[in-house]
């Protein structure tokens, strides 16, 4: 944690409520992105017990798996949650762009217009999407295998496919197809309270927002521990993992009488799961609120792209048959993803930098960029035979960056590019020289505009602001197989089926 | 391998604490109060902050944690569903219904070390009265097994480890022995492991109370005079696989985990020396009326006792400790930057209370010399013109 961050949360700590990490939003937020809140059974690894989906504050879908040993209405769940969410993914599929630039004749093709952005309420969320896409991808419908013993519903195994790779995706930093609500909350505001803590959806909007009258820790503290008279937690958890003492308290009782066929049993079932959900439900839209109140990052657009590239590679692999995604890397897709995301990590941290002057004090604080008033400006020219403007520029600054001698520098130019420098000395009265080396134009005489003039405040970073690959690429382990990706291995078996595939 | 086993057939644990201390505990605990066994689990955690004597108090006292933060107004959140207790339950009883056939395959499995499969695996009756002749009959039965040179699985054996002056029980869900005569210690979990992996922090938790286990066993085999390197070292963690009910297995080294407990539990002050320092009369006793749940005493008279006990808070106790809703308030109210995280804690040098760093970062307070101060007001100076700029 950089000490800015530190001194954030102490800030919070004294003020009682959080206090900004972030002057801009840095990640992207759909316009209508499907918020998707799921519950799961206690002690079962992808035995959902329901969830509420969908796109409008007002009207969220309720699912419910009434008894979730029930293999069949296991099945039904899914088959509706496929119903629910694959026409949202699937309306962003139509419609790819096609650069008509008529010179361009590699036929220069573009991503999809837009992507689906599912939205979950924490971490554990994106890890139950990961786990709910494996348990499904593989099923066989009665279409594939008529053999099948329990045929997956049509649609399940595609939303299976879908799911991994959002969850996959989710894994590449910076990237918004499936970001968890806490995530994003935690990236732009600093509570009072450690990061460990920050995991609970509703202690964290608690120390944003705090209700009139209380402090963030108040709030929290209620949050996380307010329980009403027969010991249940007031805010419920915000999944997928349920409350024990709900599980004990109601949800087995009512399954219990579900079980014995009691009339009104299953409406009993679908209450108490809404009283668990909704809470959650409202709290992840509150964030959406919150969140959209910043504006936006202006890179964002670039790692949205990025995300459009990423749906657009799978659609096409959906469309060209492909099997399922294997149930493990092999090593060199491992190292190639492995080494995809370590690029989008450092393009974060470049990109958040420039986006945003809370993020590049940091930098600055840790020696890694630095901020100043240009004080002199001495044109100087290149030895080579058409000599090549490079102007000495003098800085003075309060940072302390420790650049070796020749080091390259950059700095961001107005309209997105950035220019090259070399660092070339601490002067002895404790100002910099820099010599630019780039992004004057071609001419002998630079562009208007490209060298600072003494009086300029100005930023240059330690770090490259494009680290590897240009925002307009896919990422290398989305690469459509259409776009030389590797040969297509046999779809794997689908799990086996066991007597009772629950205990 | 052969050993010389003829040494004390009843081994008997090293349970007994001195009498003064014991009596002490009992007053510390309330005179009528049994008291609460540490189980793996819990000396896990208390390994995992040996600096807090607060814990390890109540702990080696058989203070019951729960209860008490009840009675401070401050319930731990720890619970199980009835869901995951049953799903736990049908799978163990499903993984040994075979009197451990199955198990001792997946081991062989998991070992590939190409050794004959057993024609038959010995299940020694551990029944006995109490823990102190349960631990004794799981002695006995680790023995003979030894002895025999064959597949045994031991289910549910007792073991005992003294713990900072204090005995504690502890039940692995099952021990192998080899035919070679070395045992290897058994989880069983109910969380899965999909495609050969399961959740980190969950098979993490599983190793160090393995680890705890597997330093029981130590001290069994200590005590029935056998040459070390008895015990494995790779402890076979078995899971649902998948989706399934069927079992996946994996060995798991704990080498790590067991060095590192063994040095925390030492590292342990001893119980007798926290209780005598604590003021005359100190107790924990909750008087619980005769509902046995309801405490009779005033929740700031117990808050005392519980804070004359010096504590190390820190957000990890919340998912390990039942104190640690009462232990974060104490901390908040006493300004630590230590309830915001011990890496936080470890950043601001000398500088303990958010009070002192926000004076030292806004120049108020802190010798300017010191870089931790100086850092903080240059991150200060930078966070508020950032910010500035922002809003200006
Ligand atoms: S919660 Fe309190 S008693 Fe428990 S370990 Fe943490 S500091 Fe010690």
């Amino acid at each position: 944690m950089s000490l800015i961050t530190t001194l954030a949360r102490l800030e919070a700590v004294r003020d009682g409520r959080a206090r900004p990490l972030a002057t801009v939003r840095h990640r992207h937020l759909a316009e209508k992105p499907f918020v998707f809140v799921p519950l799961t059974t206690a002690g079962e690894a992808g035995a959902p017990l329901g969830a509420m989906v969908g796109t409008d504050p007002d009207t969220p879908r309720l699912l419910v798996v009434p008894q979730p040993r029930d293999r069949d209405l296991r099945s039904a769940f899914l088959a509706e949650l496929a119903e629910a969410m694959l026409p949202y993914i699937e309306s962003y599929a139509e419609g790819a762009e096609y650069a008509e630039d008529t010179e361009n004749t590699s036929g220069s093709e573009e991503p999809c217009a837009d992507a689906p952005q599912l939205l979950v309420p924490s971490a554990a969320g994106v890890e139950y999407v990961r786990l709910l896409g494996r348990s499904m991808r593989f099923r066989r419908t009665a279409e594939q295998d008529p053999d099948a013993p329990h045929p997956a519903p049509p649609r399940v195994p595609l939303l299976g496919r879908w799911l991994t790779h959002f969850g996959e995706r989710a894994r590449v930093p910076g990237s918004s197809l499936l970001p968890a609500m806490t995530q994003l909350l935690g990236r732009h505001w600093a509570t009072g309270q450690s990061v460990l803590e920050d995991q609970h959806l509703g202690a964290l909007l608690a120390w944003i927002d705090p209700p009139h009258g209380l402090t963030g820790a108040e709030a929290a503290a209620r949050a996380e521990r307010e329980r009403d008279r027969d010991g249940l937690l007031v805010h419920p958890p915000a999944g997928p993992a349920t409350d024990p003492v709900f599980d004990n308290k109601r949800l087995a009782p009512a399954i219990a009488r579900y079980d014995q066929g009691r009339t009104g049993a299953e409406r009993e079932i679908h209450d108490l799961l809404e009283t668990q959900l909704r809470p959650t439900w409202d709290a992840v839209w509150r964030g959406v609120g919150l969140l959209r109140a910043l504006p936006e990052g202006a890179h964002v657009a670039d790692r949205w792209k990025r995300d459009r590239w990423s749906y657009t590679a799978h659609r096409d692999r959906l469309r060209a048959g492909e099997p399922p995604q294997p149930k493990q890397d092999d090593a060199v897709t491992a190292a190639r993803k492995l080494g995809a995301r370590e690029t989008a990590q450092a393009q974060l941290d470049a990109q958040e930098a420039l986006d945003d002057p809370l993020v590049m004090a940091g930098r600055r604080l840790a020696g890694e960029a630095f901020e100043g008033e240009v004080t002199a400006v001495v044109m100087e020219y290149s030895q080579a035979k058409v000599p090549r403007p490079r102007p000495l520029v003098t800085v003075r600054t309060g940072d302390a960056p420790h650049p070796a001698e020749g080091a390259r520098l950059h700095r961001a130019l107005p309209g997105g590019k950035s220019q090259s420098a070399e660092f070339v000395a601490h002067e002895a009265d404790g100002t910099l020289t820099v010599r630019l080396t780039g992004g004057m134009g071609r001419g002998k005489v630079p562009e208007a505009g490209s060298v600072p003039e003494p009086g300029d405040t100005v930023c240059w970073t330690l770090f490259e602001h494009a680290p590897r690959g240009g925002p307009e690429l896919p990422d290398p382990d989305r690469t459509p197989w259409t776009h030389g990706g590797p040969p297509a291995a046999a779809a794997e078996a689908p799990d086996p089926v066991t007597a009772e595939d629950l205990l | 391998m052969i050993r010389s086993l003829d040494s004390r057939p009843e081994a008997r644990p090293e349970t007994a604490a001195p009498t003064a201390l014991r009596q002490r505990l009992a007053e510390l605990r309330g005179p009528t109060v049994a008291p609460r066994p540490l189980d793996a689990r819990a000396l896990a955690a208390l390994a995992a902050n040996p600096g807090c004597h607060r814990r390890a108090l109540l702990d080696g006292a058989g203070v019951d944690k729960a209860a008490l933060s009840r009675a401070l107004g401050a319930p731990a959140a720890f619970g199980q569903s009835q869901f995951a207790f049953v799903r736990g339950h049908a799978f163990e009883a499903r993984v040994k219904a075979d009197g451990g056939a199955e198990l001792v395959r997946l081991l062989r499995e998991r070992l590939g070390d190409g050794s004959p499969a057993p024609e038959h695996v010995d299940l020694p009756d551990l029944a006995a009265a109490g823990p102190e002749g349960r631990t004794a009959r799981t002695a006995l039965a680790l023995r003979e097994a030894t002895a025999a040179g064959r597949w045994a699985v031991l289910d549910h054996p007792l073991l005992a480890l003294t713990v900072a002056g204090t005995p504690a029980y502890l039940e692995p869900d099952a021990v192998v022995v080899h035919p070679d005569g070395s045992w290897t210690v058994v989880e069983i979990k109910s969380f899965a492991m999909v495609d050969g992996s399961a959740d980190s922090a969950k098979v993490g938790a599983a190793a160090r109370q393995a680890a705890v286990y597997a330093l029981a066993l130590e001290a069994v085999a200590e005590r029935l005079g056998a040459e070390a390197g008895l015990v494995r070292h790779r402890i076979l963690l078995v899971c649902p696989k998948d989706f399934s009910n069927l079992p996946a297995a994996s060995l798991v080294d704990v080498r790590k985990q067991l060095a590192t407990t063994r040095r925390q539990l030492a590292r342990l002050t001893g119980v007798a020396s926290i209780a005598a320092a604590l003021p005359e009369g100190t107790t924990f006793d909750l008087c619980l009326a005769d509902d046995g749940r309801t405490s009779m005493r005033p929740a700031a008279e117990l808050a005392s006792a519980v804070d004359a006990v010096a504590a190390a808070y820190a957000p990890e106790c919340l998912a390990a400790c039942e104190l640690a809703f009462h232990c974060r308030a104490r901390s908040r109210a006493a300004d630590a930057v230590q309830a915001l995280g011990r890496g936080l804690r470890a950043e601001l040098g000398g500088l303990t209370t958010v009070g002192a760093v926000l004076a030292a970062a806004s120049g108020e307070a802190g010798d300017p010399d010191d870089p931790t101060v100086s850092a903080l007001r240059r991150a200060a100076a930078l966070r508020a013109q950032a910010l500035a700029g922002v809003a200006g």
